[in-house]
């Protein structure tokens, strides 16, 4: 049986969003808007990890501002490597936000963020263990879905 | 500059405060007639209201205040589309304190992001009705002379009864509480408020027998299934008559059982009651508007 190796390269200068849990990398895409960047981006999927089995990485061939209470929230466990000259200048560790403001959008019919215009959709941690979020205003659940 | 949005808001400590000052109004109300002399209460509801808006009401002209306000959303701008935050950057500019009913749960915060002046929730939606509450511990605190160690039982709408919320929460900050929650399934109480309850590591029972829980109780908080709060009218039809307490049922209770209503009732309490000296929700609604007057003159002592 022939053995394939993915090859992506390294880069000079960027960001590598590391040990996001397998699955959660498009999420992760959708939600920091990195479909909006003009710069090279690679999502690698399934890769095999010593410490989690498989696990998913993002690389970005640019530095860009990451809003990290966004990924905080999506992937807590996920870590940023920030490459510049082809060498790790800085690793950042992430760590579940208090608050998530526009990340999520209140799904609560009877909330008043239904009906009331260009207010911040505010979700606080409520739970550590079980990383729950709730709507500041009507205290309903946060769902992580596209928006 | 402090508001009062949930039970949340509340410790122990201020509760017992607002409920010693609302004791004194009662024995002295002469005392406080010019408390409020040249303020003005700003009463926005945008849902109608008979006892919470005249007992703010009430409770500001017996202070020496006055009150503007609109009694519903169609005499307000909000037919006009105006936000709730728009409604109360003009409002507070011609009020000293602001006082908001709603339909959606949520508005007195954002009321409160937006104002500059005190603003106090009296019922967003399902949410939260934290001046009812005050009422509930006030007449609580007349009738047991205490607010820890005892069986509440709430009965009815539990997963729309703001009344129900607020006074679960403000409950949880008073030690020794045991509580029995009596609803349909469909009317339970919402997650958030569970997750407190555990949280607090505090005895809770859900069931949904009125008869086979009513011996136990020392309180019991009867609530109306509100038609307002559902989307489809056949939910509400279904579950309306869930629970009646009538003589048969109170024949059970303990002889010094405390039975609570927010009112208004629709047919949750039998009107055969009415005359059981255990039946003390009219004289709690009559403690409402001494609780309010509380509230404001503690509201108005920070911003002096």
């Amino acid at each position: 049986m022939e053995n394939h190796t993915l090859k992506i390269d390294s880069i000079g200068c960027g960001l590598v969003i590391d040990h996001i849990s397998a699955g959660n990398a498009m999420k992760i895409y959708r939600y920091l808007h990195l479909d909006d960047l003009e710069c090279a981006v690679a999502i690698i999927r399934n890769v095999k990890s010593k410490k989690h089995g498989i696990k998913d990485i993002i690389k970005v061939e640019n530095t860009i501002d990451i809003d990290l209470n966004v990924l905080g929230y999506l992937d807590p466990n996920s870590t940023i490597n920030v490459i510049k000259d082809g060498v790790i200048t800085n690793k950042l560790k992430l760590r579940l936000p208090p608050t998530i403001k526009n990340v999520v959008y209140c799904k609560n019919p009877r909330c008043i963020t239904s009906i009331e215009q260009e207010i911040d959709h505010i979700f606080e941690l409520t739970d550590e263990t079980t990383h729950s979020y709730r709507c500041i205003y009507c205290e309903q659940e946060a769902a992580v879905e596209p928006q | 500059m402090r508001h009062l949005i949930t039970t949340k808001d509340l410790s122990a400590n201020y509760i017992d405060c607002l409920i010693d000052s609302a004791k004194e109004i009662l024995r002295y109300p002469r005392a406080v007639a010019n408390d409020c002399d040249g303020k003005i209460l700003a009463a926005l509801f945008y849902e109608s209201s008979t006892r919470t808006r005249l007992s703010f009401e009430t409770a500001m002209l017996r202070l020496g205040g006055k009150v503007i306000g609109f009694e519903s959303a169609a005499s307000s701008s909000a037919t006009k589309g105006e936000s709730v935050a728009d409604t109360i950057r003009i409002v507070s500019s011609y009020a000293d304190i602001a006082v908001i009913r709603h339909p959606k749960e949520g508005a007195a915060l954002i009321a409160s992001m937006y104002s500059s002046v005190p603003v106090i929730n009296a019922g967003d939606g399902g949410h939260q009705h934290p001046t009812q509450t005050l009422t509930d511990l006030l007449t609580i605190s007349k009738v047991k002379g205490r607010l820890c160690n005892l069986t509440i039982g709430f009965c009815g709408d539990l997963k729309f009864g703001r009344t129900v919320h607020s006074l679960l929460e403000a409950c949880l900050k008073y030690s020794g509480n045991k509580y029995i929650l009596v609803s349909p399934d469909e009317l339970k109480i919402p997650e958030y408020i569970r997750e407190d309850l555990r949280a607090e590591g505090v005895e809770f029972t859900e069931t949904n027998s009125l008869s086979k829980n009513i011996a136990d109780m020392d309180i019991l908080y009867m609530t109306r299934v509100q038609r307002e709060r559902f989307f489809n009218e056949e939910d509400y039809v279904r579950l309306k008559d869930a629970y009646i307490l009538n003589k048969q049922k109170l024949a059970k209770a303990k002889p010094d059982l405390a039975v609570l209503h927010p009112l208004p009732r629709v047919n949750e309490i039998a009107t055969e009651i009415d005359k059981d000296p255990r039946a003390l929700y009219f004289k709690q609604a009559e403690y409402g508007a001494y609780v309010r007057m509380a509230l404001i003159k503690d509201l108005f002592r920070e911003e002096d």
